[in-house]
């Protein structure tokens, strides 16, 4: 039980460099808004930070039911960080449920803030507690803070007039309350949010406030916290920040690479889960000229956009991992007409309908071969929530210079977790306009000048692109095979054997046209560590554990999968072995063994959950033999 | 474009060099020579034109257009239009689909074009049989149907193509068939005017898997007794001496004799009515190919059409917060500055 004869010191506030905050309740308690509003209040106060929203497919779970259970998890610093953190420092939990299913994850000793009123009998058997956790010793190990919450927050609204059930509702808001005392957040900004977000019902806003306000002071005045504790703001690059998810990252991306390319944005797309924000986010900025469908299914959004692509819009799909395998034979289309197209997939957990809202990153094999046929496809995977901006442009850019469908692989880690993020200067973004076919290039039997669609660019191979609309190019493209140059139907064997390695030598030649592969740590170590997309993080974090106890270490990070940066066959030759954090069960490391013939040993996790630093820190030791507390093994 | 007047066509600049490559006798000769004697007279452009298809003989149609075109994949073609004409409303976007191809694979994507009215000609060749796979039966072959696929006749109830384009409320159908030529190309010319989606059924023979389907309503000599032209604003009559006629019956309509019922009895078609309910009977009156059955335009509505709708949205956008610009955009949500 927490120590309550401290004094009362509100005043008294002790510095820390970093915290790891979970706020975890029902799925109706409001926990996702909770630390969305605790994440900005820290960003805008210049922390760094990491998030983690993890949440049910349903939406509703049975209330008090660990299926219902909804979590979000914030890692605030004030250096650096790259992940939302291992083991959490706190756990806010708002019912038994959320207490049951999150325990294991908080660090011993941590800290637990209970909403006590939710700890009724019916609730602890909702939860599958046999007996109080409060009672049987099973908390002894942690900080525990027992918070009658829904009761302070009904008497902290009771003089708004609001209803007992409509004022249970706010209690979310007590629990911010709260922890932005003990965390010393600046409550402006939040108050401020509040009167945005609820001010069209007035009494809901004012309840909020009271909630918030009541949980502040609680903290303040209660005798169960002795102090309080900052966290300073990160020393960061000077710029202007922001704090971006990869989703909204990701669709701003997309709007400037239509900026950059001079070519209005088209979206054809399907609601799925964790893609759908795109959608939603391009669907607001018409007067960015973008065009956006709901289209009847997966195959109609890309459908439409190899229709958008085809009059010459910079058209885009989004979906996740099952809308993929439905649009499968649409962007084989795509990889024939060769015509730009953006697949941008969000993956999840699978097979089938899998884990839609929990993160996996298992898609990498069906984006790079999920075709029939020879049919090669860029792909670029984004690596942090801010970087999935970039990302969005460079598959726009090989898209548009190579005429290619390019898949852009993130997951729903990148997709719905956040961080600062430093604004680029929008003139420093890259131009990547292309050029159309005005003239004719060829002349048919009968000694006519027409357009033939497949006479390629010399250096890029990429076709030459007449739009619908300009005289005298007319032409007709097809999924049938094509004839080298004219287009047109050919069933000549040389030419499709002509056709398929022009297609493949296409992809090939894009790898001189991508940033080599950057090698970090030590060149000399015998042990390189390899990821790609969503695992940066968690690497970056884990090796930097390794190399500060003293040990040899090497990491490559991978933007580009297909093709590779041309350099990355010579890096790892200088290894004696790879290892290669994945979250699927080595699918990148299949392909590495096959490219290069290495040593390539998976690291697998198909948890629903990214890897954590400690995870790969440990990872890493037992390859080199070396116990996680240092001994040699 | 400087050069605001069209050009003067004829057949031969629709044409492509690609040698037509159909069996010798199918009704999609026809067809294609129908819309390229019809294209002249719709005041477009070439290079504003583009067919769109999906899979199945009529499906190589792009190819024997000298137009813009696309063959895509099967049952796709209304999806890839729709996008093609919300990006492009200054297109003419045809699509050319068959039974399987509209009907089976890719009916959702024929509805959901319909229902959105996004500015299409769709044209349906309708028939009733697989022939690019060889003679397997089709969701519009008539029940006990006996195919490749259906040596014990086929158990499965027809699509009826006019009704299902009804049915999404589409706002354009007709009906036309591939032994009349100057009825499919007003027909088609009235379907390419029409702003929104609109949808021709044509009745097609293909006379290697399905020979003389259409043959007891199409034939020369079967056509007075056996097509009911429909005509917007006349009482709707057929037969050798217009004697027979069609009349609204109990919520339903049914054929009469004008002798029986009197002139006055007999149904004025009205295509523009917004209701499709009386558009729908008519399109039930026949069975099958083997009963009095009406082509023609069943219906033509006007209603917003998708492409200017999405337009209009962008330029509401545009008007009220300015274009776009992507400094902002980037400083759309909190911001601070780090020193």
């Amino acid at each position: 039980m927490s120590d309550t004869s401290t004094q009362p010191t509100g005043e008294r506030t002790e510095s820390i460099d970093r915290v790891i905050i979970r706020f975890a309740g029902d799925s109706g308690d409001g926990m996702q808004l909770t630390g969305d509003r605790f994440t900005s209040a820290s960003a805008m106060f210049g922390n760094d930070l990491a998030t983690l929203p993890d949440f049910p497919a349903e939406i509703r779970a049975p209330a008090g039911t660990i299926a219902g259970v909804s979590a979000f998890q914030v890692h605030i610093s004030d250096h650096d960080i790259t992940t939302p953190g291992d083991a959490p420092d706190v756990l806010v939990a708002m019912n038994p449920a959320a207490l049951r299913s999150d325990l294991h994850r908080l660090k011993g000793n941590g800290s637990v803030i209970l909403n006590i009123d939710a700890f009724t009998e019916r609730n602890l058997d909702k939860a599958g507690y046999s007996s109080d956790p409060r009672e049987d010793g099973s908390l002894d190990a942690y900080k525990v803070y027992e918070v009658p919450m829904t009761e302070m927050t009904k008497k902290a609204v009771e003089h708004l007039g609001v209803k007992p059930r409509d004022a249970e509702r706010s209690k979310n808001f007590f629990a911010l309350g709260l922890v932005s005392w003990m965390y010393t957040r600046p409550a402006e900004h939040t108050l401020e949010w509040i009167q945005q977000k609820f001010g069209k019902d007035q009494q809901v806003a004012d309840a909020n406030v009271a909630a918030f306000k009541a949980g502040h002071a609680f903290g303040e005045t209660a005798e169960l916290f002795d102090h309080a504790y900052s966290v300073k703001p990160a020393e960061k690059v000077p710029g202007t920040y922001t704090n971006i998810t990869g989703n909204v990252a990701l669709a701003w991306g997309l709007i400037a690479a239509s900026q950059l390319a001079d070519m209005p944005l088209f979206l054809g797309s399907y609601p799925i889960t964790p893609a759908s924000d795109i959608l939603h986010e391009l669907s607001k900025h018409k007067n960015f000229g973008v065009r956006t469908l709901q289209a009847e299914d997966e195959i109609a959004g890309v459908g439409s956009a190899i229709g958008a692509a085809y009059g010459g819009h910079l058209a885009i799909t989004t979906t996740s991992g099952p809308g993929v395998a439905l649009k499968g034979e649409a962007i084989g289309l795509a990889v024939s007409l060769e015509l730009p197209l953006v697949v941008v997939d969000i993956q999840r957990g699978g097979p089938s309908t899998g884990l839609p809202t929990k993160t996996e990153a298992s898609d990498l094999l069906m984006a790079m071969y999920g075709r029939h046929g020879e049919s090669p496809m860029p792909i670029v995977a984004a690596s942090t929530p801010a970087g999935c901006f970039d990302a969005a442009i460079e598959a726009c850019r090989i898209a548009l210079k190579y005429r290619t469908p390019v898949f852009l692989l993130s997951d729903g880690y990148l997709a719905n977790g956040a961080e600062p993020w430093k604004l680029p200067d929008v003139e420093s973004l890259p131009d990547i306009s292309t050029t159309f076919a005005t003239e004719a290039n060829g002349t048919n039997d009968a000694g006519n000048p027409v357009h033939h669609p497949y006479e390629r660019d010399p250096e890029t191979l990429a076709r030459s692109w007449a739009l619908p609309g300009t005289p005298g190019l007319e032409h007709r493209i097809g999924g049938l095979e094509k004839a080298d140059k004219t287009g047109n139907v050919s069933y000549d064997p040389g030419n499709h054997e002509l056709m398929t390695h022009l297609r493949q030598a296409k992809l090939d030649g894009i790898a001189k046209d991508i940033p080599e592969a950057v090698l970090e740590g030590d060149a000399d170590a015998d042990l390189v560590v390899i990821g790609w997309g969503s695992t940066w993080g968690a690497i970056s974090g884990g090796v930097d554990r390794v190399r500060a106890a003293g040990h040899s270490i090497a990491r490559i990070h991978l933007t580009h999968l297909h093709p590779f940066p041309p350099n990355l066959g010579d890096l790892l030759s200088g290894f004696d072995r790879a290892l290669v954090p994945e979250l699927n069960l080595g699918q990148l490391s299949k392909v590495l063994r096959a490219e290069f013939l290495i040593d390539a040993k998976t690291v697998s996790k198909v948890r629903g959950l990214p890897f954590t630093a400690v995870e790969i820190e440990a990872a890493i030791l037992d390859s080199l033999g070396v116990a996680q507390n240092g001994a040699a093994k | 474009m400087s050069d605001t007047t069209i050009p003067e066509t004829s057949r031969k600049d629709w044409m492509s060099d690609q040698e037509v490559r159909w069996c010798p006798g199918c009704g999609d000769y026809s067809i294609l020579a129908a819309v390229q004697l019809a294209l002249p007279d719709m005041g477009v452009r070439r290079e504003e034109v583009v067919f769109v298809s999906g899979i199945g003989c009529a499906a190589r149609f792009p190819y024997y257009m000298n137009t813009y075109g696309m063959h895509s994949i099967h049952g796709r073609a209304p999806a890839i239009a729709t996008g093609l004409a919300m990006a492009r409303p200054d297109l003419h976007v045809f699509v050319v689909s068959g039974d399987g191809d509209a009907l089976s694979i890719g009916g959702n994507h024929l509805i959901h074009a319909l229902r959105r009215n996004v500015n299409l000609t769709i044209l349906l060749f309708n028939n009733q049989i697989y022939g690019l796979t060889k003679g397997q039966y089709s969701p519009t072959s008539e029940t006990g149907k006996v195919t490749k696929s259906t040596p014990f006749g086929s158990i499965e109830k027809p699509f009826n193509p006019v009704s299902v384009a009804l049915g999404a409320e589409a706002s354009f159908v007709a009906r036309t068939h591939d032994m009349d030529r100057n009825h499919m190309m007003d027909t088609i010319k009235r379907a390419h005017d029409h702003q929104g989606a609109s949808i021709v059924e044509i009745y097609q023979n293909c006379n290697v898997f399905n020979d003389g389907a259409f043959g007891q309503i199409t034939a020369k000599s079967a056509r007075d007794e056996m097509l009911i032209d429909l005509r917007h604003g006349e009482p709707i009559l057929f037969g050798a001496d217009r004697q027979r006629g069609v009349v609204l019956d109990g919520g339903g309509v049914r054929l009469a004799e004008v002798a029986d019922v009197g002139m006055d009895a007999v149904l004025v078609h009205d295509e523009t009515r917004p209701d499709p309910s009386i558009a729908f009977m008519l399109s039930r009156i026949a069975t099958g190919p083997h009963e009095p059955t009406p082509v023609g335009v069943f219906r033509a509505v006007g209603r917003d059409e998708y492409g200017s709708r999405v337009n209009q949205q962008l330029a509401a956008a545009q008007e009220q917060r300015g274009p776009g610009n992507l400094h902002d955009l980037l400083r759309s949500g909190a911001t601070w500055e780090v020193e």
